[in-house]
């Protein structure tokens, strides 16, 4: 089976990719500026809602309802797509999902498709595994053309050119579209317009993703702020969608909740700018040819672990990675994959579904654990509890290491209180490492953390022996 | 009241102190203390690291020790996080175990417990206290009403210090850098003392203030509660 494009072939496990970014000033910068300002406008914009948590619940149950109905409603959803006239493909991984993609555009004699931002499509490789067969794919999207233009990787969910500034961009622009230009943002969105226009209206072929597809309707539905989407999904003749499998709702209704959670949780907004809604094929109306590609790439894996499947309720909001400290410092890319973030750490090695890969072993590590992933979660997703649930597997698919023999050895200690209290006694006389009550050097794996923190001196009589000698009169 | 101590592991190790001014506490709001000196580690370390089939026998000796009891005290949001969040999905049912503060204003019922402590102090709340436990600003409420007490509040509070565990070695550059930020946070108010109710986090972001000579202390809240005019609080780290 060939490896699953989820992850960046070559990548450095989390650690070792975080450790050089943390060296990124400007990274560091450009960060903490744009998930600090969006932090705070997210908290306003949900502030306003009463019904908030209910909204939450309400989004939680419908996608666990999807969930557990995934083999009904998909079968419903080729059936109403077909019947109004568009043609499902099934992909079982991305090699398959990208095959179908190609053909369809070879089929239409296209070198050239026009795309709307899609996670699912950069989550396959699509644009590489199209360039390789001689179609070229245009990102349309303002930040995923910053990042195709700067042949850079994306960064963020949302924002994927969240780590560029201004001045980076307008370089970018500059050396890529043979223009001159200021760094004021209007004047660099009115470049991409400009370069964008063109394409739009001479391009044939359109790929988008979606936020959601209604089962019992067969509509799709993309939700975007700039406008470009909604001129890919309109003009071309012919246009491919590429879909999550986990992507459905059940039926209409269930879109008011959604169109509620994910403005406000991604782009701190009461409202989406354009919402686009298309069933089928409208003839003389927007594209005549519509395709529509379900993708499985490990979600069916994913759904069979009753714990870990949660993230599959993820509407790729990116709440999570904007609040993350981890996040906030390392930067998106040190998770080597297009979910970067607490979705990423805990959706990506799911997807790819190898614990033995020491890439993605590491990102269920990439957390510290605070909870603010869970408390912004607009469908809940309790990535905390998953985060340890996908530690076990990769302790498990370790099996028998330093770390491991360590564990278990402070685990058989801890089962008695007298072996405890004899380890007790034995570690306070570390005391004599001390020089002013801290220890400032260990020896590794302690050095890990003396490297930028001292260590107390142990007492020479810890509590226990203090309440025995002061409270134990026998 | 009766109560129990869980003084957690690492608080009964490496800083008695606090563990001591949780009784000395408890004792003067008429409540009386008891440590059960089977007691050892709730577990946390081993979970969180996903080695959850150690943490089960853990658990179970938590429930062995402390079941008989009506209320347990724990001077961490953390490992009282793990006994009522965690302890549950291991197959125990665990006694009712309350976060200091949690324990001081909801079951107690107070707020001023007649505390001195002469400081200008700020205050770190602990992750899993405010996002497990939900204590919110109980702490705060409860330093508020400190005599003498000089509390200046901490910017970006509820940003996590970077502790996390195994979490601060396994990826120690990111926690540093995470901690880096705290300790802006912490010496740009010009406090004396940095507090929290966890142990564990007080001796990271502690750890980091001690390494930069930044003479900050970082003080647990159940000592700055303990502190009296009568018997007042001693530096001991």
């Amino acid at each position: 089976m060939a490896r699953n494009p989820v992850t960046w072939l070559g990548s450095p496990t989390f650690p070792k990719a975080a450790r050089e970014a943390l060296q990124d000033t400007q990274l560091r910068q450009n960060l903490r500026k744009a998930t600090g300002t969006i932090r705070g406008r997210r908290e306003a914009a949900v502030a306003e809602m009463t019904d908030w948590e209910m909204l939450r619940v309400a989004g939680e149950q419908i996608k666990d309802d999807v969930l557990a109905r995934l083999d009904t409603l998909l079968v419903q959803l080729e059936e109403t797509v077909t019947a109004r006239g568009g043609v499902v493909h099934w992909a079982r991984d991305a090699e398959e999902a990208n095959r179908i993609v190609l053909d369809l555009c070879r089929a239409e004699q296209a070198d050239e498709v026009v795309k709307v931002k899609s996670m699912a499509t950069a989550e396959i490789g699509l644009n590489e595994a199209l360039e390789a067969g001689g179609v070229r794919a245009i990102e349309t999207d303002l930040a995923e053309l910053i990042v195709q233009l700067g042949d850079d990787r994306p960064s963020h969910i949302l924002v994927p050119a969240i780590h560029r500034n201004r001045s980076e961009i307008r370089e970018i622009f500059q050396r890529r579209m043979g223009i001159e230009v200021s760094d004021e943002p209007a004047d660099l969105a009115e470049a991409a317009r400009v370069y964008l226009r063109e394409k739009f209206l001479t391009t044939k072929v359109a790929i988008s993703g979606a936020n959601f597809a209604v089962a019992d309707t067969g509509s799709i539905v993309v939700l975007e702020s700039e406008g470009n989407g909604r001129m890919c999904l309109t003009l071309p003749d012919t246009l491919i969608t590429v879909m999550g499998i986990e992507k459905l709702v059940p039926t209409w209704q269930d879109l008011e909740v959604f169109l509620q959670l994910l403005p406000r949780s991604s782009t701190a907004e009461r409202m989406n700018p354009y919402t686009s809604v298309w069933t089928g094929v409208t003839p003389g109306d927007g594209p005549q040819r519509f395709h529509l590609v379900l993708i499985d790439n490990g979600r069916t894996a994913t759904l069979m672990d009753s714990v870990g499947r949660q993230a599959l309720r993820c509407i790729r909001c990116s709440a999570c990675l904007n609040v993350c400290p981890v996040y906030e410092r390392t930067g998106g890319k040190s998770y080597g994959s297009v979910y970067p973030g607490p979705i990423g750490a805990i959706l990506t090695p799911q997807l790819v579904g190898d614990m033995h890969d020491p890439q993605a072993a590491s990102l269920p590590y990439a957390s510290s654990l605070c909870g603010a992933c869970f408390e912004v979660c607009p469908v809940r997703i309790d990535i905390p509890s998953v985060l340890t649930h996908l530690r076990a597997e990769v302790v498990e698919a370790k099996g028998r290491t330093p770390e491991s023999v360590a564990m278990a050895a402070a685990a058989w200690i801890f089962r008695e209180a007298s072996r405890y209290e004899k380890a007790q006694k034995a570690g306070s006389l570390a005391r004599f490492l001390a020089r002013d009550g801290k220890i400032t050097s260990l020896p590794w794996p302690g050095s890990r953390w003396t490297s930028s923190r001292d260590v107390p001196a142990p007492p020479a009589e810890s509590f226990r022996s203090w309440w025995r000698k002061n409270r134990c009169q026998e | 009241m009766k109560v129990a101590l869980f003084a957690t592991c690492l608080t009964d190790t490496f800083f008695p102190e606090t563990a001591r001014a949780v009784v000395r506490l408890l004792e003067r709001l008429d409540c009386s203390v008891e440590f059960p000196l089977d007691q050892t580690c709730c577990g946390q370390m081993h979970f969180n690291t996903g080695y959850r089939e150690h943490s089960k026998p853990l658990a179970r000796k938590y429930t062995d020790v402390f079941g008989s009891y009506d209320y347990v005290v724990a001077p961490s949001g953390s490992c009282a996080g793990m006994v009522r969040e965690v302890h549950p999905t291991l197959g125990e049912s665990p006694p009712r175990t309350f976060e200091l503060a949690e324990f001081l204003v909801d079951v107690l019922g107070v707020t001023d417990v007649g505390a001195w402590f002469p400081h200008r102090v700020t205050y770190h709340p602990t992750c899993h206290s405010l996002r497990m436990l939900g204590v919110g600003d109980k702490p705060l409420a409860l330093l508020r009403a400190v005599k003498a007490l000089d509390l200046v509040e901490l910017p970006d509070a509820t940003q996590c210090c970077g502790f996390g565990g195994t979490f601060a070695v396994k990826n120690a550059e990111t926690s540093t850098a995470m901690l880096a930020d705290k300790m802006r946070c912490v010496l740009d108010t010009g406090a004396e003392v940095v507090s929290a109710g966890d142990n564990s986090c007080l001796m990271h972001i502690g750890g980091g203030l001690s390494r930069l000579r930044t003479g900050v202390r970082p003080v647990h809240l159940a000592e700055i509660l303990a502190s009296t005019e009568e018997d007042p609080w001693l530096a001991t780290r």
